[in-house]
């Protein structure tokens, strides 16, 4: 079981990274050829940072579309990024204070992401426009997500695992060594959920996140009389005239 | 067309309940051969239309990362769902933004992801099938490219976007919409829309000329193809003759008129608007925008002034420096753009819209305005689409809703704005825009016409509003034909510049 999991992560931990490299650098090379922001927009590169931190911090434009998934879908993601922030400890020796800090709070984070995912889950199934658009794949996810957040928090309050040794365990990974992990089933069943997600980021609808930096709606500046802006493949067929 | 009755008001605005396949059909009338040939389309349905639409979104998701992010990002989160006038006119799910997308997307999904080409049931991929097709034909033409589902979107996700790519890739194998391609035809055949050639035009103009003097006494002029004025007027050619539209140009020709400003029309260029946009090519875009390129060089005039238009507002204002160097600041080695960008006096905003361009004269005082002269009327605005989410006026964000409003107050003492969840960037199309502006559309253009009516309900009831002023000439003619069957009096539509040839007074240069 070691062997095989670790055998995993390596391979998810790679195709997570090329696939969402590669994705990234498709975004990043396809050209938008003209100025689409959303209007009214700020007229600066500057103007255009803050628009976007908004969106990415605060979900702006959920805000304003409907106070329940924003409510929802921001804490979620607020709490899984503590969450994630406070497994940083099995990967780094010593933990960094902040680290050992926000130990606690992750803790509550974990049980706010739970319901969270519950609650968008039960939009997903009660609210018949969202049932309507709902494909097998995205509650799928959401159990995914739930899957990782229960294992996790069981590991917590219902059977503690050793933590130590799975620490162990990916500082070994992390320097191509396999070392032993406890044969606990519910330690299995989140790390393979992980394993799992790690393959599916760069194929799936996950890729909102890197997603959201390249919409042209939203990171362009709102500036098109005082610039020209003309991509490679337009300027083209002015060459040819 | 009497026979049509609109959907019922709600009394609250709550979100209304599914229909699904309520707007089932077979959606607008199909582009004849010779409307596709004379724009270089395949005349009919290609045999091979299956592999030509797959390579067709192949190659625009290549060159539009708008397309190639959408089609990724989205999340099913529903905020855009119940966002879409037409949704919540038709209740048809397929008119829920997202749902609308899908469409697409599921094609997109089956043969450009790995998961579309394992698990098509599981991601909610499909084949592109005869019934697909028929269903984008169907669906892509009951949106308007407003952009209102991009507001709330939390990826910024434009439908307008994908329904330009999904038109685009129709038309590439035969089954494109003959309402936009044959009017693009008009264009590149006579110079505008309606397809009125030089002559027509002129007759137009002189009879306006005879028109506002019997009415004023003074001989306000409508030129044409005057060479070396100061001003090129590019405005939509409803303008010329239709009504309310026309009261609008004649608005303008006042303001030029009373500043003193040397202005011309252009008989090869008479049309603001470009059909380019709504079906998505941007080779058809840029070269209906070419003809104002070249009718400002010919003409040697210094600034462009573009009429209330709400789409062709957005593609001076947001694409004629890409597509034809209509603006500033292109590279000095630029030759193309520099060309017209050296002889434009970039003290002005270029283009400017008209509206800027009257704020102007009316912030300096260079025009003298009668109020009471609109004392018989209560006016609301109504922000026209693209207006407010694809363009701006002025110096800064917002200024689109500003200025139109400002001047509207200059030259009219009762206004009030309708419901804030309903103007500004939050505004509803008028339901006619972005290539549905037909009459073999006119069932959708009546239910999209809804959530504008109720609050346009509201404020006559309460404010005793009795004109609704607007900068659009799509908006203006779908609310004339749309609004009586709401029970409105059509000729409570009309142009802010209407309002302005109301209040002006001429013979008083100053």
């Amino acid at each position: 079981m070691n062997a095989l999991l670790a055998i995993l992560f390596y391979l998810a931990t790679l195709l997570f990274v090329v696939g969402l490299f590669h994705r990234i650098r498709t975004y990043a090379v396809t050209p938008a050829p003209l100025k689409i922001p959303t209007t009214p927009a700020p007229t600066t590169t500057g103007g255009v940072v803050l628009r976007m931190t908004r969106e990415v911090v605060l979900f702006e434009s959920l805000f304003k579309a409907n106070l329940w998934t924003w409510g929802l879908g921001w804490l979620f993601h607020t709490s899984m990024a503590l969450v994630v922030l406070r497994h940083l400890r099995y990967f780094i020796e010593p933990v960094w204070g902040w680290v050992v800090f926000i130990q606690p709070f992750g803790i509550y984070a974990g049980i706010a992401m739970l319901l969270c995912l519950c609650g968008l889950w039960a939009r997903r199934l009660f609210v018949e426009r969202i049932r309507y658009i709902s494909t097998p794949s995205d509650h799928l996810m959401l159990l995914l997500f739930i899957a990782i957040a229960v294992s996790g928090l069981m590991m917590k309050f219902v059977a503690h695992t050793d933590v130590i040794a799975v620490k162990i365990f990916f500082q070994g990974l992390m320097h191509f060594s396999i070392q032993p992990l406890p044969a606990d089933t519910i330690l299995v069943l989140h790390l393979f959920s992980v394993v799992v997600l790690l393959v599916i980021f760069p194929f799936s609808k996950l890729l909102h996140a890197p997603g959201v930096f390249f919409s042209p709606t939203r990171n362009q500046a709102d500036n098109p009389r005082e610039k020209r802006h003309i991509s490679a493949w337009a300027a083209k067929m002015e060459s040819e005239k | 067309m009497a026979d049509i009755t609109p959907p019922a008001y709600r009394s609250i605005p709550i979100i209304p309940k599914l229909i699904p396949g309520a707007m089932e059909g077979k959606g607008p009338f199909v582009a004849t051969d010779k409307i596709n040939e004379a724009l270089g389309f395949p005349g009919h349905l290609v045999d091979d239309w299956h592999d030509k639409a797959i390579a067709k979104m192949g190659d625009l998701l290549t060159r539009f990362r708008s397309l190639k992010v959408y089609m990724d990002a989205c999340v099913h989160c529903g905020a855009c769902s119940d966002k879409c006038h037409y949704f919540i006119g038709t209740q048809d799910p397929k008119n829920m933004p997202v749902a609308r997308q899908d469409l697409l997307r599921s094609v997109y999904r089956r043969y450009f992801t790995l998961p579309g080409k394992l698990f098509p049931k599981l991601v909610g991929a499909r084949d592109l099938t005869r019934e697909v097709l028929d269903e984008w034909h169907n669906y892509f033409h009951q949106c308007s490219e407003c952009r209102r589902c991009s507001v709330f979107c939390p990826y910024g996700i434009d439908t307008a976007e994908v329904t330009m790519a999904a038109r685009e890739i129709l038309q590439s194998i035969g089954y494109g919409q003959k309402y936009s391609l044959e009017i693009l035809g008009k264009v590149h055949k006579i110079g505008n829309n309606l397809g009125l050639p030089a002559p027509a035009l002129k007759d137009t103009l002189e009879g306006l000329e005879e028109d506002v003097k019997e009415d004023t006494g003074i001989d306000v002029l409508f030129p044409m193809d005057v060479k070396g004025a100061e001003v090129l007027l590019i405005t939509p050619s409803a303008d010329f003759f239709a009504e309310p539209h026309i009261d609008s140009l004649i608005g303008y020709a006042k303001v030029f008129h009373a500043t003193g400003t040397s202005w011309t029309l252009s008989s090869m260029s008479s049309e603001a608007g470009n059909f380019g946009m709504f079906i998505g090519n941007y080779d058809q875009l840029r070269q209906a925008a070419l003809r104002i390129r070249q009718a400002a060089l010919e003409l040697g005039v210094k600034r462009i002034v573009v009429g209330e238009c709400g789409h062709a507002w957005r593609v001076a204002y947001s694409f004629w420096n890409t597509l034809t160097g209509v603006g500033d600041g292109a590279d000095a080695n630029d030759r193309f753009a520099q060309m017209l960008q050296k002889q434009l006096d970039h003290r002005y905003k270029q283009p400017a819209h008209i509206c800027e361009f009257t704020w102007d004269m009316i912030e300096d005082e260079r025009i003298e305005l009668d109020k009471s002269a609109n004392d018989n009327l209560i006016v609301t605005f109504h922000d026209s689409c693209n207006v407010a989410r694809g363009s701006r006026m002025g110096d800064y964000p917002g200024g689109q809703f500003d200025i139109p409003r400002n001047i509207i107050r200059a030259v009219a003492n009762n206004y009030v704005d309708m419901d804030p969840s309903t103007t500004h960037e939050r505004t509803f199309c008028c339901g006619g825009g972005g290539g549905v502006l037909t009459d073999d559309l006119i069932n959708v253009r009546v239910k999209g016409a809804l959530p504008r009516m109720e609050v346009l309900q509201q404020v006559t009831d309460m404010q005793k509003v009795n004109f609704m002023a607007c900068i659009c000439a799509i908006c203006k003619t779908q609310f004339t034909k749309v609004m009586p069957i709401y029970g409105f009096d059509r000729r409570m539509v009309g142009g802010v510049h209407q309002l302005v040839s109301n209040a002006i007074v001429l013979g008083k240069n100053k």
